[in-house]
């Protein structure tokens, strides 16, 4: 399938401007700089976005928000399928099986319901296998958070070759669902399977993947969405089908250091949040961390549960799922003669996208930057986003990019507004003073 | 395009401030990704080498589009063997460093590894000045 250019640059976040008051709260956190305020409305540079959903967290006023797909949609199907992401089971307070959750989905409108966490299984065990036989380069990185890798292939070039090149547990378990369908005599154009998701950047994922042609899945639910109504349906279960097949490694993935607990291996380093996140990157385009196997990044604070389609606090998720897997076992999915481990590997290897280089060639860059660099130099230094830019740096970069006047920066305005004021106090002391004169004119008309 | 940069002596954490920002500006301006990380890396090993032995320095950098080149400078105890230094593994580096991860030996082949050129000219008492090429090929961008 391919993309249009507007498609191509397709993200979940969104903005309301009618809620929008053009605060600095986004811009300030935004890790690409994608952010700007002008006219008094944030604008999304949507090239850099990253899909990180740091925006919407941080807006006092909701006016950022996260396209997702909802019920409605299953309509269009006749063979409903649920992939519920690990998260959704810390959502309930004290739901001590997974299959009521899981048979829920199915009260729902559901046919049928496969577990992500049994394809994040398989994933285990094919990064463990990859990790054995030395053919990944070291230390690998996860990718499972969608968020995470399109930060490193803006931001992190160098690093694009360490990410682990196969599916997400997404994908793989829509690519099972599907195919166990279709073996059950389900036709093929029936069938409509549907990610239950704590993730926006899943929703671009979905629609715009960058690894792989074409998703297998075709809606993406807020787990905050179907929430509700989910809990209505679980709460009229009276027995439990026995649906879940999947283990303490598959339910691990829903929280920070999951993944990397299913390679059992001690080698690795796990960080969540975006700017911890970012902090690794950065040691690890140094070289610095040659020495570790793996490492696990989540943007999100907590991992997955901690998510913006998420109901629960992400930490209080993160509890509850602990106490859910602890009489689980290990795991029960795994690579077999039904999945091959050829099957996971991406279709296109992650590429660099230069967006936020200056310029397409290097003369022309050091131009511009040699340009910013003077104007950077007036600038106050306080970073303070009143002109709508999240740095000073920022501002100089957008007006020599023509996208913003120096007067933008209100320091420069008001030094430059006493500039005037000062000479014009000047002026005044050169006009000779006629009020007399006037006076007596005007007293002569009388 | 020149950059100057006081690597200063008495502070470590702040050791990597003036290869990053080489680093930074080098990513902005559209070098391929490997020079970026040869040049990044060669830079931080000089920087790293001033803060831990010479206490501090000064880095000079300058961007072209075929080369990157870079003038690290300081008055240190300058180095009494090369041959002995440019050896992978040997040190000099106090223990407090080395808890640090630093002061394993690599500095200098590292240097020379990354590089496609790197002089070395050093007196003892007097200091050292390191000056390192990397090439870009502008062809491959």
């Amino acid at each position: 399938m391919g993309v249009n250019s507007t498609e191509r640059f397709y993200h979940s976040v969104t903005l309301d401007k009618g809620l929008c008051v053009g605060c600095t709260n986004c811009i300030k956190r935004c890790p690409t700089q994608a952010i700007r305020v002008r006219d008094g409305k944030a604008q999304i540079i949507t090239e850099r976005c990253i899909d990180c959903g740091e925006c919407i967290r941080v807006c006092p006023h909701h006016a950022k928000k996260a396209e997702h797909d909802t019920l409605g949609m299953l309509d269009r199907f006749k063979y409903k399928i649920a992939l519920p992401a690990p998260s959704l089971y810390g959502q309930f307070n004290r739901l001590d099986d997974i299959d009521y959750a899981l048979t829920g989905l199915k009260a729902l409108g559901f046919d049928d319901v496969f577990e992500v966490s049994r394809a994040a299984e398989i994933i285990s065990d094919a990064t463990r296998q990859l990790l054995a036989d030395g053919k990944l380069k070291k230390p690998v990185i996860s990718s499972a958070c969608p968020a995470v890798v399109r930060l490193i292939r803006v931001r992190f070039p160098d690093l694009c070759g360490n990410v682990l090149p196969l599916l997400s547990p997404m994908e793989l378990a829509a690519t099972l669902a599907r195919e166990q369908a279709i073996k059950n005599g389900v036709p093929a154009g029936d069938i409509g399977v549907f990610f239950i998701s704590p993730c926006a950047a899943k929703v671009t994922d979905v629609r715009v993947p960058i690894s792989i042609e074409r998703s297998n899945v075709d809606g993406v639910l807020s787990i905050s969405d179907i929430y509700p109504k989910l809990l209505g349906c679980m709460n009229k279960i009276r027995e439990a089908e026995p649906i879940s097949c999947s283990g303490i490694i598959g339910v691990g993935w829903s929280s920070i250091g999951g993944e990397a607990a299913g390679l059992l291996s001690e080698n690795y380093l796990a960080a969540d949040g975006i700017e911890n996140v970012i902090k690794v990157l950065e040691e690890l385009e140094h070289e610095s961390l040659q020495e570790l196997d793996f490492i696990e990044l989540n943007a999100c604070a907590g991992g997955c549960v901690g998510g913006i389609f998420a109901a629960e606090n992400g930490y209080v998720a993160r509890a509850r799922i602990k106490r859910l897997r602890k009489y689980l076992p290990v795991s029960c999915n795994r690579l077999g003669d039904s999945v091959g481990i050829k099957s996971l590997f991406w279709t296109e290897p992650l590429e660099f996208a230069p967006v936020m280089t200056l310029a397409e060639k290097v003369e022309d860059a050091m131009r511009i930057m040699d340009e910013i660099e003077k104007i950077a130099a007036k600038l106050p230094k306080l970073d303070c986003g009143s002109c709508g830019a999240p740095t000073c740096r920022a501002l100089a970069e957008d007006i020599v990019r023509g996208l913003a006047r120096e007067t933008d920066c209100i320091f420069l305005m008001r030094r430059e507004i006493q500039q005037i004021s000062s000479k014009l106090e000047k002026l005044k002391g050169f006009i000779p003073d006629y009020s007399d004169t006037l006076d007596s004119e005007r007293g002569k008309q009388e | 395009m020149k950059l100057h940069y006081e690597v200063p002596g008495d502070d470590f954490t702040r050791a990597g401030d003036a290869s990053g920002d080489v680093k930074r500006r080098l990513k902005r301006l559209g070098f391929p990704p490997d020079v970026i990380r040869r040049a990044a890396i060669a830079i931080y090993e000089g920087e790293i080498n001033m803060v831990i032995h010479a206490g501090g320095g000064t880095a000079d950098i300058e961007i072209m589009p075929d080369r990157i080149t870079a003038v690290l400078s300081d008055n240190g105890p300058g180095i009494p063997d090369v041959e002995k230094a440019m050896q992978e593994g040997w040190s000099t580096a106090p223990d407090n460093i080395r808890a640090l991860g630093f002061g394993a030996g690599m500095g200098l082949p590292n240097i020379r590894k990354y590089s496609d050129s790197l002089n070395i000219d050093t007196a003892v008492g007097k200091g050292t000045t390191l000056t390192i090429t990397v090439l870009a090929n502008p062809a491959q961008q």
